[in-house]
């Protein structure tokens, strides 16, 4: 009986082993923390060696009155609002396209998903050049296509936000894009071949057949673009260091310079649970609907 | 698929229509990395005088030589290798071989651990930044390799695909192997990793590339000038020489060239992460 019982513990020694690393660190470096992060929020803590004091529910009361924080909400939500659709419509297109391609097919791959593997800080000084408003070769473009007064871009308050939406447009629609192929080739053939034999033309094929059955793929860009969107900081500190003004702010950049800029690590925590609880209700909303959709 | 394309192919003109209108879409994607080059070969007189003249006249190598010495750019080079390889190389092993346990062995709680990790996928880092970092610097690994690399040992990510591939494989090649006398380890290191290799290879790609790319971690973690990595140093010296372009550009390619080299060597793997980024959804 014992010698049974002991084997039977013995068996899962070399299991825990195995899975002992992975555990500790996750604890350590990753639940430990959310508990934590939780906690801090009601504290005025300041980090480095300053004793934190309980204030209840004060930063939550204070983030819904803080300018500075509901513009870079607000600004956040401008980007979801203009990055997700730029980037699903600019992917589709380009995965639909390369569907019906056979030359190049390797090249145009990798081209277009070229920009996804490079790093975020070159790719935004390259773009800060670009977008230069008097030396950089966009605005010369525009002045010699007729445009007299080309945007300021970067330097000014109303289009430095457009300016990165569209380098992130550019950097990630490759990746989004071979999602979205592996989705169309996924697609069984003889669906198409119904509907050929019903005369249905080139366009309602597109509209009856691909988008239909492409719909589980497209409802996880649609929820991975929006996630994405919710953690955009490099480009912003790279090419605009939040500004002109209060302009690019964003969510993270905002947790960033409380947390580690102005050390007010209670404060920025309680904002890093408003993340935390955008993220989760998306996740939430994509458990709940894929359940749905994906039928066919 | 085949039928409609060749169908396409039959209604010629459209067909080269399409091409034409992808290459130029790619021509103007690859256009920021071609000006980059052009930019790093010449002089800022040069360049200022006419943007879009960016095909060099002749060609300028001086800013190669000259941005090894305006930063310590060899430092941080060296530092992202090191930190890049060394955080691949035991992120790789470490989610393997919980992968290899949640697979093929006899775990406490499994299921419930297995739930746990997965929430790594679903939470953005960013939301416990802040209290990670007061964890890490109480642990007194602020400001050092050792802080860095701990925190990006675990992958959430790395043991969902590697544990994909293991249930893949047969329970009979585990059993064969214990009646020949291997013990688990030795049949995870002699016979379920040779047999993962394409998984694995996956995995450190994607690993790599993007400890590589990594800013804001090592923006927080990192703050001595001997450890800094190579997109710290990128950005800094950004503030420092807004207007160098040749300089800036010259750095710009040189830190992007190990990635284009890993790029075209592991193409392949390269579409397979992103793929099964689908099929974990």
């Amino acid at each position: 009986m014992t010698s049974k019982r002991l084997a039977n513990y013995k068996s899962y020694v070399p299991g825990t082993l195995f899975i002992l690393p992975a555990f500790v660190l996750f604890a350590v470096f990753i639940f430990v923390p959310l508990i934590y992060g939780f906690v801090m929020s009601f504290t005025d803590y300041g980090g480095f060696n300053v004793t934190p004091n309980f204030i209840g529910f004060n930063n939550y009361a204070h983030l819904f009155k803080d300018d500075y924080f509901l513009v870079s909400l607000k600004n956040n939500l401008v980007y979801t609002a203009l990055f997700v659709p730029l980037t699903m419509v600019l992917s589709l297109f380009a995965a639909i396209a390369l569907n019906n391609v056979l030359h190049l097919r390797k090249y145009l791959r990798m081209a277009f998903y070229f920009p996804y593997i490079t790093s975020m800080v070159s790719i935004a000084i390259a773009w800060g050049l670009l977008f230069n408003p008097v030396s950089g070769p966009i605005n010369y473009m525009l002045k010699a296509i007729g445009i007299a007064n080309p945007p300021e871009w970067l330097m000014s308050s109303q289009w430095a936000l457009l300016a990165i939406i569209l380098v992130a447009v550019w950097k990630s629609f490759g990746y989004y894009m071979i999602i979205l192929l592996a989705g169309i080739q996924g697609i069984p053939e003889h669906l198409y071949e119904a509907a050929e034999l019903d005369g249905a033309s080139k366009f309602k094929q597109f509209l009856y057949v691909t988008l239909p059955s492409l719909s589980p793929t497209l409802f996880m860009v649609l929820i991975l673009t929006i996630i994405n969107s919710f953690q955009v900081f490099d480009l912003v500190s790279v090419m605009t260091d939040g500004g002109p003004g209060r302009s690019t702010n964003v969510l993270v950049f905002r947790i960033y310079q409380e947390a580690f800029i102005n050390y007010r690590m209670g404060y920025a925590a309680a904002m890093s649970t408003i993340l935390f609880l955008i993220i989760m209700v998306i996740s939430l909303i994509q458990f709940r609907l894929e359940k749905k959709w994906v039928t066919y | 698929m085949q039928d409609a394309i060749a169908k396409l192919k039959s209604t010629k003109p459209l067909y080269w229509l399409l091409l034409a209108v992808l290459v130029i879409f790619s021509l103007a994607t690859l256009f920021p990395f071609l000006w980059m080059i052009s930019a790093s070969l010449r002089t800022d007189v040069d360049l200022f005088k006419n943007p879009m003249n960016w095909i060099p006249q002749s060609l300028y190598l001086n800013n190669y030589k000259e941005v090894w010495t305006a930063i310590p750019f060899a430092q941080y080079f060296l530092n992202t290798v090191k930190l890049s390889v060394i955080i691949t190389v035991l992120q790789v092993v470490i989610c393997s071989m919980a992968a290899y346990a949640f697979a093929k062995l006899k775990v406490p709680f499994k299921n419930l651990i297995f739930i746990l990790f997965m929430t790594n996928l679903m939470m953005p880092w960013h939301s416990i930044m802040v209290p990670q970092f007061s964890v890490v610097s109480s642990l007194g690994l602020y400001n050092s390799h050792a802080g860095y690399i701990l925190i990006q040992l675990f992958s959430g990510f790395g043991i969902f695909l590697m544990r994909q591939f293991f249930m893949s494989l047969p329970n009979e090649l585990n059993e064969a192997a214990r009646v020949d006398g291997y013990n688990e380890w030795k049949i995870f290191w002699r016979i379920m990793m040779p047999l993962s290799a394409a998984s694995l290879s996956t995995l450190t790609i994607f690993t790599f590339t993007f400890m590589w790319n990594d800013y804001l971690a090592p923006l927080i973690y990192l703050n001595d000038d001997t450890l800094k990595t190579l997109q710290l140093g990128m950005k800094a010296f950004q503030t420092e020489h807004t207007m160098d372009y040749g300089l800036l550009m010259a750095g710009t390619v040189i830190a992007t060239i190990p990635m284009v080299a890993v790029f075209l060597l592991g193409e392949r793997f390269f579409m397979q992460s992103v793929a099964t980024t689908g099929m974990k959804n």
